[in-house]
Order: C-alpha cells, then sequence, then structure tokens
C-alpha cells in the first residue's frame, strides 16, 4: 500500500454536491480506490484536523479541494492541504470560482446575518441572537471560525495547480482528471482540466442569427425543443461557458447557467456573458435598448452567477451599497451628447 | 470633506474610436483647448471594439472613472459599431449599478472629428462630477486579497464579525 | 523567443512638447519600463537625423520593438512604421504615444500634470507594444474596372481621364441625362464662356468613348465587397423607351399631349412632356416616360407617343432592370443639392413671385431656357428695370449652414454682369464679404465694379412687397443695414436674385452608408485627410470629387475630378493594394459555432459554415472595427493590432502608477 499514491478529498464551502461527484464515478470509484491511498475525506471518513497536520509536507500527492473560500476555517484547511500536498486541484465550480456561496459578494456580511437570522419571513428572532466567534459554555469557550465579508475562489488563498470546474463537475470531466494523474500525461500547471471550446459546441439545438427582442425567463413560455435557447430569448450561457457537459442544461430546455466556467484566456466570464448577450438585442436607440433589457431582471446574477468572486470586481463595493440600492430605482442614464 | 475632494485628481480612462473621438482628442489639442489632464486615453478603432472587460479592468486597476466616446449615432465609421456600444453600454451600467458603482464613474459620449471644444468639455465635465465623488479605489474592496499573495495562515480580513 | 528590446523616443517637437513636458526625465524614467534598453529624447524625431536614430538603435540595439513618443499616431504613425521598416523591424512592431495633441497642448501650464500623463501614455505604449506581433499586409487584385457616381462635370471628367487611360468606366446617373447643374447654367464665371460650348462636347465625348458604360436613370441599390472587388447592384429604372432602337428624333415628344412643369432641369421655370429628353444636347439622346404624369400609365388611354414613333421604340412594359457591376474602384461625384430659400420667409421666396433662385434665373438668362434668354419677371414678359442680388442666402449663417459656399460672391457678379448686359437695369449687390480668391476672379470683381453695379455691404434682413411710399409702391423693397455707412437702407426693385448656399445631397447620409464613407456634420462626404489626401476616403478604393465633398467651383471641381481619377489609376496600374492587416480571424478551434458574430458585421464579412459548425471572416471584407471580436463570448476572434492581450496591457500600463497607489511613483497633479 505504502508505494501508492496518496489523494486527498476536502470540502470547504460547498453543498456537497462535488463528493456525490465523486461518487458518481460508480465502478470507476474503485479503480481510484486501488490507484490511490485515500489518506483525508472528511465526507466519508473519519479524520481529525490534527491527522492532517501529523503529515509529513508534500506527503500528499493529490488533493481535490472543492467549496469556496468563506470563512476562516476554509481558508485554514487550504492553507494546510496546500502544504501537505504536491498537487492541489480546485474541484468544482466553488473552488473554482467561487460559485453560489460567491453569489453572496453582491451584498455584505452584515446585511446576510441581518436577513437570514432576523428580517427573513421565516425567521423569528425578537432579541437578536447573531452568532458570535466566541461563546462560553459550560465545558469552555468555543469558537466558530470567522465568517468572511468576501467569498474567494481557492486560486485567491493559495497556489492551485489545476482547476476542474463543473457544478459539480461531470463524471467525464472527473475520468478525464483522474486518468491523466492516474497515467502521469498532466497538462502544464495552471491549466484547467477540460475543453476549450464553449457548450454550443456540444448543444445538439439548431442555432440561427441571433437576434434578440425580448427576454423570456423559463417559466413564460414552452421553448421549441430543436432551436436555440438563446436565440428563443431564454438566457442561456453556453456561448460563453466552457463544454464538456454534453449540455445537459439546454438539452432538457434549461438555459445553461455557467457552472463550467469561462474558457481559457478569458479575465472575466460575466463580461464575455455581458458583451455577446447585448451584441445581440435588436434595438438600436438607448429607449429601445432599456427597453428589451426591462426584460432581463438580474443580469448581473445571470452573468455572475458561478465566478464572481474570481471576476474582475469580485465583489458589490462594500461602502457604496446602501447609496446604490436606491439609485437603482432611478432611471438609466441614457448616453448623452 | 470638500478640501479632501479638492485635491483629488481623478484618473480617467479613455476608450476613444480612431474615427471621431480620437480625432476629437487631436483637434482639441491642436487647438490648445486646455482640459483637467485626467484622462488617459486608449485608442480603439470603434466603440464596437469596447469589451466591457476593458472597463472592468481599469476599474479593477485603480481608475476612478472610465469615459468611453465615440461617433455619433449615424455617424459611425463602420456604419453601425457604435450601436453595439449603446447596448453593451446600456447593460453594462445595470451590471455596475448591482456592482455598486456610482452613475457617472461610467459614461459613454460622442464627438465627432470637429468636435473639440465638446471632447474637452467633456472631459472637464466628468472630471468635476468625479471629483465629487471622491476616489474610487476599487481595491479596497477585498483587502488582502491577492492571489498567491497570502502567505501566513489564519489570515482574514476583519478579526471579527460586527462593527 | 528571444527576449523583447524596446526603445523609446521621445520628441520635443521643438518647444510643442518640450515646453509642457519634462523630456529629459520622461526618457530617463521611461528606461524603467519593462523590457526597455534604450530610451532618448531628441529634438525632431520625424525629422531624417531622428528617424535614423531610431534605424541605428534598432540595428546596434537589436531593437524588437519601437515606441515614439510624439504627435497623434494620425500624424507620423506612417513615417515611424516606414523608419522601422527600413531598419527591417517589421512596421507593426511600431507604437505611438501621443504626448503633444494629447498631452503637451491640452495642459500647457501645468509641467507636472502634462509630464505625468505624458509617462502614463508611454507606459501605455511601453506595455501595448510587448505584446505586438509582426503582421503583413494584406495583397488584393484590382479589378481595372471603375464605377464613377454621378454625371456632372466631376463625374464626366474622372471618368474621361480614366477611360482615356484604357481603362474601363461605368457612369451612373440618376437623371435621363449626364451633365449635372453645369448643363443647367448659362455663362460661367469669371471667363463667361458658355457653358453648353465647353459640356457637351465633354458629355458627348463620355457618351462615345468605347471605354465608357453611361448608366443614365439609374440608382445605386446595394455596394458589397472591397477595394479591388466592389460587387454594386444596379437599378436601371424603366425608360419605358427601348434604346436599342431609339434614335432619338423627337416625334414622341413632339406628339405628347401632357405637359409638366419640369422642376429639376427648368428648376420650375419652364415645361416639357410627359415623354421627354431633359435638354437637348442630353447624353445619352434617348427620352424618357415620367409615368406619374404620362396619360397612359394613368388612364390606359392615348399612346400618342408609340402610334407616332418611327422606330418603335416605345415600350409601356418595360421594367426596371437590376444590373450588377464588378469594380475595383469608385469614385463618388454625387454633386449638391441648392439651398432651398423658403427656409429663410423673410426673404419671401415662394410667396413674392419676382423672388427668383440663383438656378431660377440660369435658366431665365440661358439662351436655351424657357424664356429663349431673356430675362423677364415671373409674369414672363416684364423686363426688370432694378436688380437686387443677395449674396450668402442660407451660408454664412449659424441658423442654416455656416460654412462659405465658395461659389454664390462669383455667380453673383456674374449674375450682376448678365442682367446688366441684357437689361440694363440698375443692379445692387447685397454681400457680407466679397470673396473672389482665384485665379482671374478678384479682376472679375473690378469689371463688375467697373459696369456700374451697385454693392452694398450688409446681410439683407427681410425682401418685402408692403411699400412705406410711392416710390417703393408695386416694387420689392430690400431691407438691409448698410455697414459701410452704418445706416438702414431700403432699397426698391423689380426683381430679386437669392444666391443659395450649396448643401450637401438630401440623401448624402444614406449614400455615405451605402459606400461606407463618412460624412461629417455638415453631410459633405468626409476626405481621409483635409490638406494631404482631399480626394481619398477612409474607405479604401472610394474616392470623391466635386461638390460631395464640399462647396466647389467648376475648376475646382474639374481638378478634384481629374485627381480622384489619378489616384483610381495608380491603384490600377500597381494592379495590387497592400491593405491594413488590421482584421479579425476566428481561432476555428475555439469556436462554438454560437453564431453571436453572426448579424453583427455590417460588411457581411463573417459567414457560418455549418459544416464544420464555425463561423469564419471574410479577411477581404473585415474593415477591422472589432465589432465581432468584443462580442465573442468564447474570445475566439482576434483582431489583430488591436488584440485583447494587447489593450489589456496597455490598460495595465496606463495606470502603472495608480494600480498600487501608496507606492505611487508618479506624481499625478501639481
Amino acid at each position: 500500500m505504502a508505494d501508492k499514491p496518496k489523494l486527498a478529498l476536502y470540502w470547504a464551502s460547498s453543498c456537497g454536491g462535488c463528493e456525490i461527484a465523486v461518487l458518481g464515478l460508480h465502478e470507476k470509484i474503485l479503480d481510484v480506490a486501488a490507484a490511490f491511498d485515500i489518506v483525508f475525506w472528511p465526507c466519508v471518513m473519519d479524520m481529525k484536523y490534527a491527522d492532517v497536520e501529523a503529515l509529513e509536507p508534500g506527503s500528499i500527492d493529490v488533493c481535490l479541494f472543492n467549496g469556496a473560500i468563506r470563512n476562516d476555517e476554509n481558508a485554514r484547511m487550504a492553507h494546510l492541504l496546500r502544504e501537505k500536498s504536491k498537487v492541489l486541484i480546485a474541484f468544482g465550480s466553488c473552488a473554482v470560482g467561487g460559485a453560489i456561496p460567491g453569489l453572496a459578494n453582491f451584498s455584505s456580511r452584515d446585511e446576510m446575518f441581518e436577513w437570514i437570522y432576523y428580517q427573513s419571513p421565516t425567521t423569528e428572532n425578537p432579541s437578536r441572537v447573531f452568532p458570535q466567534r466566541r461563546t462560553d459554555v459550560a465545558e469552555g469557550e468555543l469558537e466558530l471560525p470567522a465568517f468572511w465579508n468576501t467569498v474567494k475562489a481557492l486560486a485567491q488563498v493559495v497556489p492551485v495547480d489545476y482547476y476542474l470546474p463543473g457544478c459539480p463537475p461531470e463524471v467525464q470531466s472527473i475520468e478525464l482528471a483522474v486518468n491523466a494523474l492516474v497515467s502521469g500525461a498532466v497538462p502544464p500547471s495552471g491549466a484547467v482540466i477540460g475543453l476549450n471550446i464553449a457548450v454550443c459546441d456540444e448543444c445538439p439545438r439548431e442555432r440561427q442569427d441571433k437576434k434578440i427582442s425580448r427576454f423570456y425567463r423559463p417559466q413564460e413560455i414552452i421553448p421549441d425543443p430543436a432551436i436555440c435557447l438563446l436565440d428563443q430569448g431564454l438566457f442561456c450561457a453556453g456561448v460563453a461557458t466552457r463544454a464538456g457537459c454534453k449540455a445537459r442544461c439546454p438539452q432538457v430546455g434549461m438555459g445553461c447557467r455557467g457552472c463550467y466556467g469561462p474558457l481559457d484566456g478569458v479575465y472575466d466570464h460575466g463580461a464575455r456573458l455581458l458583451s455577446a448577450i447585448a451584441s445581440i438585442i435588436d434595438a438600436d436607440t438607448p429607449e429601445e435598448v432599456e427597453a428589451v433589457l426591462d426584460t432581463l431582471p438580474d443580469p448581473a446574477g445571470y452573468f455572475y452567477r458561478y465566478y464572481l468572486p474570481q471576476s474582475l470586481l469580485r465583489r458589490r463595493a462594500r461602502e457604496n451599497g446602501q447609496k446604490q440600492s436606491a439609485a437603482e430605482k432611478t432611471p438609466v442614464a441614457t448616453p448623452t451628447n | 470633506m470638500m478640501s479632501d475632494s479638492d485635491k483629488f485628481t481623478p484618473v480617467i480612462v479613455g476608450f476613444l474610436c480612431n474615427w471621431c473621438s480620437y480625432r476629437a482628442a487631436d483637434l482639441a489639442g491642436t487647438s490648445r483647448m486646455g482640459y483637467p489632464a485626467t484622462l488617459r486615453d486608449i485608442r480603439i478603432m470603434c466603440t464596437g471594439r469596447l469589451d466591457p472587460t476593458f472597463v472592468l479592468r481599469a476599474l479593477q486597476e485603480g481608475a476612478d472613472g472610465v469615459l468611453i466616446m465615440g461617433c455619433h449615432p449615424g455617424q459611425c465609421h463602420y456604419q453601425e459599431g457604435n450601436y453595439k456600444a449603446i447596448r453593451r453600454f446600456a447593460l453594462l451600467k445595470r451590471v455596475l449599478r448591482q456592482m455598486g458603482l456610482e452613475e457617472e464613474r461610467v459614461q459613454l459620449h460622442w464627438a465627432s472629428a470637429a468636435q473639440g471644444l465638446l471632447f474637452a468639455e467633456t472631459v472637464s465635465r466628468m472630471t468635476k462630477q468625479i471629483q465629487a465623488l471622491g476616489p474610487l479605489d476599487w481595491s479596497r474592496n477585498w483587502p488582502n486579497e491577492e492571489p498567491f499573495m497570502l502567505l501566513q495562515p489564519y489570515l482574514h480580513e476583519e478579526a471579527a464579525h460586527g462593527r | 523567443m528571444t527576449e523583447s528590446r524596446v526603445g523609446v523616443y521621445v520628441c520635443h517637437c521643438g518647444h510643442n512638447i518640450a515646453g509642457a513636458v519634462d523630456v529629459e526625465h520622461l526618457s530617463e524614467w521611461a528606461l524603467d519600463l519593462p523590457q526597455v534598453v534604450v530610451a532618448r529624447n531628441y529634438q525632431f524625431m520625424c525629422a531624417g537625423t531622428g528617424q535614423e536614430l531610431i534605424e541605428n538603435d534598432i540595428r546596434e540595439y537589436g531593437l524588437t520593438h519601437v515606441v515614439v513618443a510624439s504627435c497623434s499616431p494620425h500624424m507620423h504613425e506612417k513615417t515611424f512604421r516606414n523608419a522601422c521598416e527600413r531598419a527591417g523591424l517589421n512596421a507593426y512592431l511600431f507604437e505611438m504615444a501621443n504626448i503633444r495633441e494629447h498631452a503637451s497642448w491640452v495642459h500647457p501650464n501645468n509641467r507636472s500634470a502634462a509630464t505625468s500623463k505624458a509617462k502614463a501614455l508611454v507606459s501605455a505604449a511601453v506595455h501595448r507594444v510587448l505584446k505586438h506581433q509582426a503582421l503583413e499586409p494584406m495583397r488584393v487584385d484590382i479589378q481595372p474596372t471603375t464605377l464613377v457616381v454621378g454625371g456632372g462635370i466631376a463625374g464626366i471628367q474622372a471618368a474621361l481621364e480614366i477611360a482615356d487611360a484604357g481603362y474601363p468606366v461605368y457612369v451612373v446617373e440618376r437623371e435621363p441625362s449626364i451633365g449635372g447643374h453645369m448643363a443647367q447654367f448659362d455663362k460661367t464665371f469669371p471667363t463667361l464662356d458658355c457653358a453648353a460650348c465647353i459640356l457637351t462636347p465633354k458629355m458627348f465625348d463620355a457618351g462615345a468613348h468605347p471605354n465608357i458604360t453611361l448608366l443614365t436613370y439609374s440608382e445605386i441599390e446595394q455596394v458589397e465587397g472591397s477595394v479591388g472587388n466592389f460587387r454594386v447592384t444596379v437599378r436601371r429604372k424603366a425608360r419605358k423607351v427601348r434604346e436599342d432602337v431609339c434614335t432619338g428624333c423627337g416625334t414622341c415628344w413632339e406628339k405628347c399631349p401632357v405637359k409638366v412643369v419640369d422642376g429639376v432641369f427648368e428648376a420650375g421655370l419652364g415645361y416639357r412632356k410627359a415623354i421627354y429628353r431633359p435638354f437637348p444636347q442630353a447624353v445619352p439622346k434617348y427620352p424618357v416616360i415620367d409615368v406619374e404624369n404620362c396619360t397612359y400609365f394613368k388612364t390606359e388611354k392615348c399612346r400618342a407617343c408609340e402610334r407616332y414613333c418611327p422606330a418603335s421604340a416605345i415600350d409601356f412594359e418595360m421594367q426596371d432592370e437590376i444590373v450588377t457591376l464588378t469594380v475595383g474602384n469608385i469614385i463618388l461625384a454625387t454633386g449638391y443639392d441648392l439651398f432651398d430659400p423658403r427656409r429663410i420667409p423673410q426673404y419671401g421666396y415662394g410667396r413674392l413671385p419676382n423672388v427668383f433662385t440663383s438656378l431660377e434665373f440660369e435658366r431665365l438668362t440661358n439662351a436655351a431656357g424657357p424664356t429663349g434668354g431673356k430675362i423677364t419677371l415671373r409674369d414672363g414678359e416684364t423686363e426688370p428695370r432694378s436688380v437686387a442680388i443677395i449674396h450668402c442666402v442660407g451660408s454664412r449663417d449659424k441658423a442654416y449652414n455656416e460654412y462659405c459656399s465658395a461659389i454664390c460672391c462669383m455667380s453673383s457678379l456674374k449674375f450682376a454682369h448678365l442682367a446688366k448686359e441684357k437689361t440694363n437695369a440698375e443692379i445692387y449687390n447685397f454681400y457680407i464679404d466679397m470673396r473672389p480668391i482665384a485665379k482671374g476672379y478678384e479682376e472679375f470683381y473690378h469689371r463688375i465694379l467697373a459696369e456700374g453695379v451697385h454693392f452694398i455691404r450688409g446681410r439683407v434682413a427681410e425682401i418685402t412687397d408692403a411699400a412705406y411710399g410711392p416710390e417703393e409702391a408695386g416694387k420689392l423693397v430690400v431691407v438691409a443695414e448698410d455697414t459701410l455707412i452704418g445706416r438702414q437702407r431700403r432699397v426698391p426693385v423689380d426683381m430679386v436674385i437669392l444666391a443659395a448656399g450649396l448643401e450637401p445631397r438630401r440623401d448624402s447620409q444614406a449614400v455615405s452608408h451605402l459606400f461606407g464613407v463618412g460624412c461629417g456634420d455638415s453631410g459633405f462626404f468626409t476626405e481621409r485627410h483635409p490638406k494631404l489626401d482631399p480626394v481619398a476616403t477612409v474607405t479604401e478604393g472610394i474616392y470623391i470629387a466635386g461638390a460631395c465633398q464640399g462647396p466647389k467651383d467648376i475648376p475646382d471641381t474639374v481638378a478634384q475630378g481629374a485627381a480622384a481619377a489619378a489616384r483610381v489609376l495608380g491603384v490600377i496600374s500597381r494592379k495590387q493594394v497592400l491593405l491594413e492587416p488590421v482584421r479579425a480571424s476566428i481561432d476555428e478551434s475555439r469556436c462554438s459555432g454560437c453564431r453571436v458574430c453572426n448579424n453583427l458585421c455590417p460588411y457581411n464579412a463573417i459567414e457560418y459554415l455549418a459544416e464544420p459548425g464555425v463561423s469564419r471572416v471574410n479577411a477581404a471584407l473585415c474593415k477591422g472595427c472589432g465589432t465581432c471580436v468584443a462580442a465573442c463570448p468564447s474570445q475566439a476572434i482576434t483582431g489583430a493590432h488591436f488584440t485583447f492581450d494587447q489593450i489589456m496591457a496597455e490598460i495595465d500600463g496606463i495606470l502603472i502608477d495608480v494600480s498600487d497607489r501608496e507606492q505611487s511613483p508618479i506624481e499625478v497633479l501639481a
């Protein structure tokens, strides 16, 4: 057993879907088990931080790290596993780009706590009890990890060797990575393991010249099953999103959410989507353009659903938040002479 | 507060189209029309080339504002590139608003090659507007967040939740 | 790849830059920018010695990239690119920082601010140039055929020059005959030779030239392609007269019973028939049926022309014909429209019968015109005893056109002479400034002065028929301030001629879109350079000549027509043209075939290939605007010389001092 390479898996701020995806390898998981010696996998094996801390630096050959970095504990484990691992892989969209937990970057921690622990309709908290970093209980002082104001991608905390996006990564993507690692045919460091072409390449829907005179939300129309969803006015991020999923969402009538992220060399997934979507709006005057855009609520949410923390701006401005929510109600300024 | 903004000299990144607004800027120069030294311009062939990524990059890299200028609608050298710019700008504005950016930080205006004065006035006006807002300094929104720069474990932004 | 070695050259431009920017400090500072191995400042970089400096350094230091910080790239980019080429460096490994127009000239009193801005611009150029790639201009074969749009004197001249050189030319003219405005004129200033006498032979030459194909009564519907290979779709409107058999004998219009006011050629003063030839010397000689007024087309009766035509040339069933031309170059010579004086209601045109436009007067005084050359009032009989000529109508007036129409002074002098000569009336010229600026013009002005014509310096406020006294009764009173004597004057006259200004054609915007050329605020087509390249446009292969570029008189129009022809002949004789390689291309391995870009190109340069499911840019059609580049959601489209990496590097470079403000080495403003 000792000569088998050592594998670690960890979940930081994540939903657990990535763990399920690994299990989704089915019998292939046996190959993984056969090829690797799993030293750390809190989801399925009972292990403590101390067990990892006891390992020699670099003694883990490969670490699959999923989940975003949103608190001290996430960051601490990222650093710990970085130190102990030869190869650290950001596994899944949260680790790669912050993904759904990263949407919290559209608000501040205080706003979130206020809503979650006090204002939300299902919360009953008249005495305004909020989570504290330290609490004294009978057994002594308990400490919660500090909750960050800004969610980060793994690579914004520690250096990452490879990226495996997906929410969760599809089995074929994981296989691609596992095969590469097992065979030793690894791509150059820093690479995203996967295809470098957009989802449309795998999507069987027929695409035509694009002109959008209004956007529809999924509940508003029944899309033609054979035609490109975007051509029908349904938001689909597939045009700007890395393939590898076999266009699973568009195939069942749901526009691509963008979980595989942008192609190589793209700085900002949202900006690519924004530019492409705006370009195909069928309107010329600012007024007409605004009318079309009114049918696309929450554009930033659409464009940055998975990659806000890893985008150029990374989060909403912290201090302008209050001022802007008022500004949002004012009409959009149009270009003037 | 006022004296702070009086002292503050904004940095505005300009994206000027080669045919109209860049030549308007040239004309402002040839005609010695003074305007604040706040604009640093980048020439692109057409406002249709303006990738929103460029605007975001400029803001991320420390610009206090971004000024995009092109040919008047109907007078694009490439016929309709500026109409694409109108569309992208409108959507970009919506996204930037959601990101908490003030309206005046990113502006789109037109100037023909003959409108050197208009160009100079546009820069002056925007400079005043940004001075009133104060520095953007976007990177303050994520202290200690540079990738690969975090050397010691357990480092985080703030010690505890709360003010 | 070998390490990049950048040379930075800061130009003093005499005092123009050095007066406001600390050029010594700037070039020294530039040495710290990435990969910069040599940085110099020099009095005049564009001078031969300045260019040699660059060339020597390229050889000596093995420079891989060059940055010149001087004036606008619109001024000297070509100069320095050539210098790089001479030293064996690809022209596109060069970049310019515009520290004159965009720094020293606009921040002249703030040395610190101007220097800081210059630093940012130089830093941007250095960061950008490091991402530059060597590019080769595209070579395109040139079709030797040329299209001339507009058959006025500009178009005729251009067509004849090219045809005489042995190359085929198409002339497309909207009206039934070529000739343009000049065919309507009587005499031409300052020589007073008859317009028809000098124009008609040229029209005939153009009509008979074996290398010229006239497509009159035709309009251009579509223009595709680019220099060397334009495909132009022309609608040949149905004349209803077969050109292959018509002899131009004139029987048809003699027999035609329908009289129509001729609003085009006779400027509304005369009549023509429903089947007509605009004027006797028309080229081609074939008439055309005016379908809107022809009795047959209204009631299906008459057919007089058909019955009497000895050649059986009338064909009521004739339909518009669509012709496609393939041409290498295009000359636009679409001319001008006259300012409509109705827009100045206080001048009374259209309300006061004896107020005439300049074009109406041309027809009145023309021997072939409606009155046979007799100058009369609107009643067609009475000879005027006094005539006022109003200059600058619709010109030099911010309410209408700010520009000077260039020809009105001289045509007004000509009118004064003709009216004086033919009627011996008292002539009053109301002018703002006299601008007889070309050869023989000032002399002509003095000649008219000597003829006893009155000149009153002042803009006319009003022309009215409201008489203040018996001497004004029944007259038109011209009210103006005589600025030379500082008094208001009221001059009663029988006839007023409004020297209406020249305006762009009403459809010049649409035409500019059709051909992909610019037209400025005024609506005249924009030349590539106002001084050094007044006949080319920013679109390769499309040239402009005559009044469509701006108001001008006949000699200038002819000269520009010939100049445009010379440019075209130069291109044809080279057989190939080199085009800027600033173009888009698609990395097909990265293209998912999403088709976002397909609809964006105004030149239809992008086509989608169903197999293998990718889009492709036709480089010959691409003009390099970059719209598709910015739109591509896969970042699969590269815009050469304006690549994503280049512009991102420029942004990073231009913000070199603020991306980390704490340690800012640049002082932004003093």
